[in-house]
């Protein structure tokens, strides 16, 4: 997925000026928060099980060598094969060699987003196979050669309006104006493909390192048909998502149904152990997981360690008010949001993603959903502190906050100042009491007036028995 | 009856100069509570907008001269939820180098309070002879709310008050998109979701938007005056102190009261 990120701010101006996309994030948003509220208030333990999820998160990131290593033994007990990337091109390699080997023509997938991350699409189209994508969503998007916007819905951005057109541009059949068309439509287009597939590529929400089991939640059954129908099964799946065993699968499962969508369970929640074992009605022969480090073990020795506690539910850029603004697209790359704020500078570099922590109001709603407690606001200024000290960002305001450090630090000068600002701003505000335009601070206002003090400052107000 | 505890104010960058009146409302209100308030007049800033810009540095040395000016008082309130969780979560956090600070800024961090939840939680404040004429909505700002734990505490001491009538918005609890330097940096998202929080407050068909922060307040009344707007917006605790007969933020004066 190429990464356009450095133009986070002219990307963010555009999407704000997209009435389109303003309808979709408004009515998205509505839903997600209102359902997740409804969900989360019918579960009365759920902050005892967002404590747990944590810590169990962390016990695992704490023995990850151990917890993989199991799970690689138990995956080949059960007839399967680990492979291990550690960049993603490695992981695009590995997966295209496979293919090669099963002599696949038809390559079907669930949704992944570390497929997204590893850019494994691209990857199989130059390598001549036919790729098709099995979520709806992400059917969707790769119709309209879009990256997706959201990581549990992809096409979040696209109205009804929108994909009625693009199945009729695509499909070459009358055009379908409600959404129960709409989906009955794109079934039968991919029925065939699932038929015809050789390769069916899933993501893992969760590893289980008891059983070598991968385990998928989808709401629409696609993942289970682009799973047991064709011949080679390949998993893909960020080395972080392994767990010690079934037993603390169901606190995550909880979580994350009600966190992603509200509902109390996913539709479909599918676990594989292995191929297609003698007796099974259904299965693929050959079952392999690609495990995906890309980065990911660094993360693991760093202060941003608690990241990798994240399941990919999408309750941090539901209830951001930026990514509501703004969409997902405008951040750039695979991860949109508070968590994909974190990540990108993490991946990409400090530098090109100056923006992304940059771009949050710390308001710390993220944080207060997320159902595995990543302290995203921290991690966010730590990323903010890294940048100060490699001296980024706009150079007038480095430099204005060196001086406000300085005046902020001498009490008789901050009173000289603050003096200074006060009756410059009464005096611009004039009987009105309102700054409409305003030198240094223009982002302020070209769009708000600033209340103007009336003359003096408090601290000069303050009786004199009450000064100290 | 126990000794009158000292409070020193804590007087907020944007209270001191852009709302006095703020300032003096919050003197009232913590000596009605019983307690013995003192000013101290060298102080500056807690060093929040240092330290969301990531220059921890500079945080600390601002951090060290709000120790010491305030850590000989029992307590230190401020009318903000974002200045008080400044010092109250970040500066302990602040200090892992320098065990000795570390310790004042845990000890100060213990004895500070945003203003109105102390007046509720730690002085059990009860309000009867405070009026105010208007249908109000109130604004729950982020660091108050997530960090501090203030959302009914509000509701309470306004429900003390003659008058006032409390109708809530659909989602009270969304950033308003004030969020420090945030808003001069990207100032077109920011003003994306300030004009979601107008729309969110007209519906409620409210006259007056009440709050715990001048950021997010003078935000919302900057949007509203832009925008030709009539809304009144005070500090909470303006009108708790009953002095919110003047004019409110970003409002005209109107030749009463004796707001400034």
């Amino acid at each position: 997925m190429r990464f356009e990120t450095p133009r986070f701010k002219q990307a963010a101006v555009v999407a704000l000026h997209d009435e389109r996309l303003r309808t979709a994030l408004a009515r998205s948003r509505v839903g997600f928060i209102g359902h997740r509220e409804a969900a989360v208030e019918a579960l009365p333990e759920f902050e005892q099980l967002r404590d747990t999820a944590a810590q169990i998160k962390d016990h695992v990131l704490d023995h990850l060598d151990y917890y993989l290593q199991r799970y690689e033994q138990a995956v080949v007990a059960a007839g399967g094969k680990v492979h291990w990337a550690h960049s993603d091109e490695e992981a695009q390699r590995i997966i295209v060699d496979i293919c090669r080997a099963a002599d696949a023509k038809v390559i079907t997938k669930g949704k992944s987003m570390v497929s997204e991350e590893i850019g494994l699409n691209d990857a199989l189209i130059a390598a001549g196979y036919e790729v098709v994508e099995t979520d709806l969503g992400e059917y969707i998007i790769q119709l309209a050669k879009e990256p997706p916007s959201h990581i549990v819905g992809p096409a979040l951005h696209k109205t009804r309006e929108q994909v009625t057109a693009l199945f009729a541009e695509h499909h070459g059949r009358a055009r379908k104006e409600t959404v129960a068309e709409l989906v009955t439509e794109a079934r039968e287009m991919l029925r065939d493909k699932f038929f015809r597939a050789d390769v069916g590529i899933t993501g893992g929400n969760f590893l289980i390192a008891e059983t070598g089991t991968s385990v998928i939640v989808t709401n629409e059954g696609n993942g289970d048909l682009t799973q047991t129908l064709p011949r080679v099964h390949i998993v893909t799946s960020g080395i972080e998502r392994v767990l010690p065993s079934l037993d603390d699968l169901p606190v995550f499962l909880r979580l994350l149904a009600r966190s992603a969508t509200g509902q109390d369970t996913e539709t479909y929640t599918t676990l594989s152990t292995g191929p297609r074992r003698a007796g099974d009605p259904d299965g693929p022969e050959e079952y392999h997981v690609v495990l995906v480090d890309n980065g990911r073990s660094q993360m693991l020795g760093s202060r941003f360690r608690k990241m990798l506690r994240c399941i990919r539910c999408g309750a941090c850029m539901n209830h951001c008010p930026v990514y509501g603004s703004v969409g997902g697209h405008a951040y750039g790359w695979v991860y949109p949001g508070p968590m994909g704020a974190v990540l990108t500078p993490i991946y990409q570099g400090l530098k090109d993603s100056y923006d992304l922590p940059n771009a949050c109001t710390l308001n710390g709603r993220c944080q207060s959903v997320c159902p595995v407690k990543i302290p995203l606001p921290e991690m966010l200024r730590e990323l903010r502190h890294l940048q100060h000290v490699e001296r980024m960002g706009p150079r007038l305001q480095r430099h204005a906050l060196a001086v406000w450090r300085f005046v902020a630090s001498q009490p008789w000068l901050y009173r000289i100042a603050e003096k200074l600002a006060t009756t410059t701003l009464a005096r611009l505000g004039g009987p009105k009491r309102r700054v409409h335009k305003l030198p240094f601070a223009e982002g302020w206002t070209q769009s708000r007036d600033l209340p103007a003090p009336a003359g003096s400052t408090f601290l000069s107000q303050v009786p004199r028995s009450k000064r100290a | 009856m126990t000794e009158a505890p000292r409070v020193g104010l804590f007087a907020t960058c944007l209270m001191n100069v852009f709302r006095p009146n703020l300032g003096h409302a919050t003197l009232h209100l913590l000596e009605l509570a019983g307690c013995v308030v003192e000013v101290p007049t060298a102080q500056t800033c807690c060093g929040q907008p240092a330290y969301n810009s990531g220059d921890f540095d500079g945080t600390r040395v601002l951090a060290k001269q709000v120790i010491r000016q305030f850590e000989r008082y029992d307590y230190v309130v401020g009318p903000s939820g974002s200045c008080m969780a400044t010092i109250r979560k970040d500066y302990p956090r602040l200090f892992d180098d320098e065990p000795d600070w570390r310790r004042r800024a845990e000890a100060l961090a213990a004895k500070a309070h945003e203003l109105i939840s102390f007046l509720l939680d730690v002085r059990g404040l009860k309000l009867d002879d405070v009026a105010f004429d208007g249908t109000a909505t109130y604004h729950d700002s982020c660091s108050g709310l997530r960090e501090l734990g203030v959302k009914q505490q509000p509701r309470e001491l306004l429900a003390m008050v003659r008058g006032l009538q409390l109708k809530e918005m659909r989602d009270p609890e969304v950033c308003c998109g004030f969020g420090g330097t945030f808003c001069v940096k990207y100032p077109e998202i920011s003003t994306r979701i300030v004009d979601d929080k107008l729309a969110d407050i007209a519906s409620t068909g409210a006259d007056t938007v009440l709050g715990g922060d001048l950021g997010c307040l003078m935000n919302i009344a900057g949007r509203a005056a832009r925008e030709g707007k009539a809304l009144r917006v005070f500090h909470a605790a303006e009108v708790l102190a009953g002095m919110a007969d003047g004019p409110g933020l970003g409002g005209e004066d109107a030749g009463k009261g004796k707001a400034g």
